[in-house]
């Protein structure tokens, strides 16, 4: 029977099968940071349980990493007990981690791709919903709740229902300064937060293949926005070259052995879906949010919608809600909108392509007077490729902040917070209510809008910029 | 876990979509290493900003039920916010359609997601709008919810169910297959990365 790409990950990873039972899955690595973890390694302790695969675990923190003094004691208390409490564990159940200072630190998302242990065909997993990202290798990659994460530290296994099958099918060429951001806003505004529920979603089409792996692990990234399960990509070539020569991909006869297997791994021809959405790459702009869900979004070029046009009662509710916590009145231009902070950063936005896109935009100017600029690497090994770059410089001489490496003010569990009231504009994945702080508003946008927004103020599309020059 | 069987009481009408993680219980709240107390933390910016909030009206203050629109539970993979809607005295959610990974940790830890059509929700609403002490029964043995004289069936795999009935945990089940776990292991490829030693 023709299978998919994820069908086919999925089933190569079954444990055990028995009618009436959901099917035991293997995991192959299981990523832990230091927020979902502390009450999982208390029940392994309680029940007298070890973690049985620590060579297949491996650990980082950056959820509530401080971006500035990182060498320093974490201030508040509570973060560094957490903080404290991944390192107590780790060390007595025998796991690899990377902490605050370590050549290896960053988010989770970003440290695993970039060391190789990310590869094409695995099962990843993750106490967090933005496991997704891992899914651009063409891993099943999907986030966890801590009874999961305790269950994946106990057995190396997960008890699992064979996800549903859905397509999002890219064809054709994205405009300059249109990004793998702006497709997967696209994606969420077109079927909605709920739209991938149940479903494991692959994107594929010529669009998708020409991209980067960071752009596809950006897509793939906001998976769970749309309510996937999970996002995958068909590994190629890009993906190989990606690969080749980190430090924990195969080498010599294993990395041809491992090749010719991740080369299998294409959905079939006549493998069907159970729901395929198509988009037109060329008919795509930036896309920037206007509401407090990730699926509120809408070209730049558009205006804040009015809650009457929503034909649903329950989408003009949730419209009205949103735009009285953002302060936005209907038929306002997307682009007057002002914004005080703009973050780049995050699982989403936080690599070294993502940061030289915005540099290349600052390179020689200055951000507006009334915006601040927050520059987060995803991780140690991210920042110092762009200080190698110069990039650090490009960002201060802007008048921006070069911070250390971590999740910052994507949520705000350290101190890079909004106020509030105000406003960002964010290369993050979530514009949920107090997200990015209490009474804070967040417009999500792609890191080439980022860069434009700080220089003006408010959200501007790349090409705003070079019109202004030519006029 | 605590087992699940049927469960009464009344019932809050969330008249919301895509109520999300970040609203059931923000990000500060997760820096605790506990597994219980979190109900502080439930709904607080809600709770604090807006005064008409379903859950500060003293009529659904001790609803043991919450009733809320498509799209619950979207957002992050925090199991903490199934432990604050049970420290919060939930037993019980019901929506039309619920986040996967919600759902899931929901039912790891007892609390009961019930799906229902969205006509049932808004029918349910209604209810228990007119009347806040509508006695709300949610039957999992019988896989039904019961209020007045309406009866609403409602489906949930038979696993998940027994395993809510039972009040079992994953862990020790899957531990009577550890021979399966060995065997597979055994077949995996060599060239497969390992985290350890650090390269």
């Amino acid at each position: 029977m023709p299978t998919t790409l994820a069908e086919k990950v999925y089933e190569a990873h079954v444990v055990r099968r028995t009618a009436g039972e959901p099917d035991l899955l293997y995991i192959d690595l299981h990523l832990v940071h230091e927020v979902t973890s502390p009450q999982a390694f208390d029940g392994l302790r309680a029940a007298g349980r070890t973690v049985r695969r620590p060579d297949l675990t491996m650990a980082t923190e950056d959820h509530n990493v401080p971006t500035l003094d990182i060498l320093a004691p974490i201030a508040d208390p509570v973060s560094r007990a957490q903080v404290e409490a991944l390192r107590k564990n780790a060390a007595e159940f025998g796991i690899r981690l990377a902490p605050m200072g370590d050549r290896d630190q960053g988010i989770v998302h970003v440290i695993g791709p970039q060391l190789g242990l990310t590869q094409p065909g695995m099962t990843i997993v993750c106490g967090d919903s933005h496991t997704s990202t891992h899914g651009a290798f063409g891993a099943l990659a999907f986030g966890i709740g801590t009874s999961e994460v305790e269950h994946v530290l106990a057995t190396q296994t997960l008890p699992q229902y064979k996800p549903k099958q859905m397509a999002v099918t890219v064809d054709g060429q994205l405009p300059p300064g249109v990004s793998a951001k702006d497709v997967i806003l696209a994606v969420i505004a077109e079927i909605g937060t709920g739209g991938g529920q149940g479903h494991v979603i692959e994107y594929r089409g010529s669009a998708i293949e020409a991209l980067s792996m960071e752009a596809r692990m950006t897509i793939c990234n906001m998976s769970i926005e749309a309510g996937a399960k999970a996002g995958l990509i068909a590994p190629d070539e890009t993906t190989f070259a990606y690969l080749e020569g980190r430090p924990h991909a195969p080498q010599g006869a294993d990395w041809d052995a491992a090749v010719e297997y991740w080369r299998t791994l294409r959905t079939d021809e006549d493998a069907v879906f159970d729901r395929e959405v198509h988009i037109d790459a060329a008919s795509l702009t930036p896309y920037v949010t206007w509401g407090t869900n990730p699926g509120q979004g809408l070209p730049i070029d558009a205006a804040v919608p009015d809650p009457a046009s929503f034909a649903d009662e329950g989408d003009r509710r949730a419209a009205e809600q949103a735009l009285a916590y953002m302060g936005l009145t209907p038929g306002t231009p997307l682009r007057e909108i002002e914004v005080d902070t703009v973050f780049l950063g995050s699982c989403t936005n936080g690599r070294i392509e993502d940061l030289r896109v915005a540099a290349e935009l600052l390179r020689g100017k200055r951000i507006d007077a009334d915006t601040r600029m927050l520059v987060v690497p995803g991780s140690v090994a991210v920042k110092a490729q762009a200080e190698a770059e110069g990039l650090d410089k490009v960002f201060l001489d802007a008048g921006a902040e070069w911070r250390g490496a971590g999740c910052s003010m994507c949520l705000g569990m350290n101190p890079d917070q909004l106020k509030p009231g105000e406003r960002s504009a964010s290369t993050s994945n979530r514009n949920f209510q107090g997200r990015q702080g209490k009474g804070g508003r967040t417009h999500l946008v792609s890191p080439s809008v980022a860069a434009a927004t700080a220089l003006t103020g408010h959200l501007t599309a790349p090409a705003d910029l070079q019109e202004s020059v030519t006029v | 876990m605590d087992a699940f069987t049927t469960h009464t009481g009344t019932a809050a009408p969330l008249r919301r979509t895509n109520v999300d993680t970040d609203q059931i219980i923000p990000a500060e709240y997760l820096k605790r290493i506990t597994r219980t107390g979190f109900e502080d933390g439930l709904f607080v910016a809600w709770r604090t900003n807006e005064p008409d909030f379903v859950l500060n009206q003293p009529q659904y203050a001790d609803a043991s039920i919450l009733v809320a629109g498509p799209d619950f539970g979207t957002g992050s993979s925090r199991e903490h916010a199934v432990w604050a809607l049970l420290d919060g005295g939930f037993r019980a959610v019901i929506s039309s359609r619920f986040a996967d990974i919600f759902r899931n940790n929901s039912t790891k830890a007892g609390l009961l997601t019930v799906v229902l059509p969205q006509a049932a929700v808004e029918a349910l609403w209604a209810a228990v709008e007119a009347d806040p002490t509508t006695q709300v029964t949610v039957d999992l043995r019988a896989k039904q919810v019961g209020y007045d004289d309406v009866t609403v069936a409602f489906d949930i795999d038979d696993y998940t169910r027994w395993r809510l009935l039972e009040g079992l945990d994953d862990v020790g089940l899957t531990e009577r297959n550890l021979p399966d776990i060995e065997a597979f292991e055994a077949k995996r490829p060599s060239w497969l990365p390992h985290a350890q030693p650090v390269r």
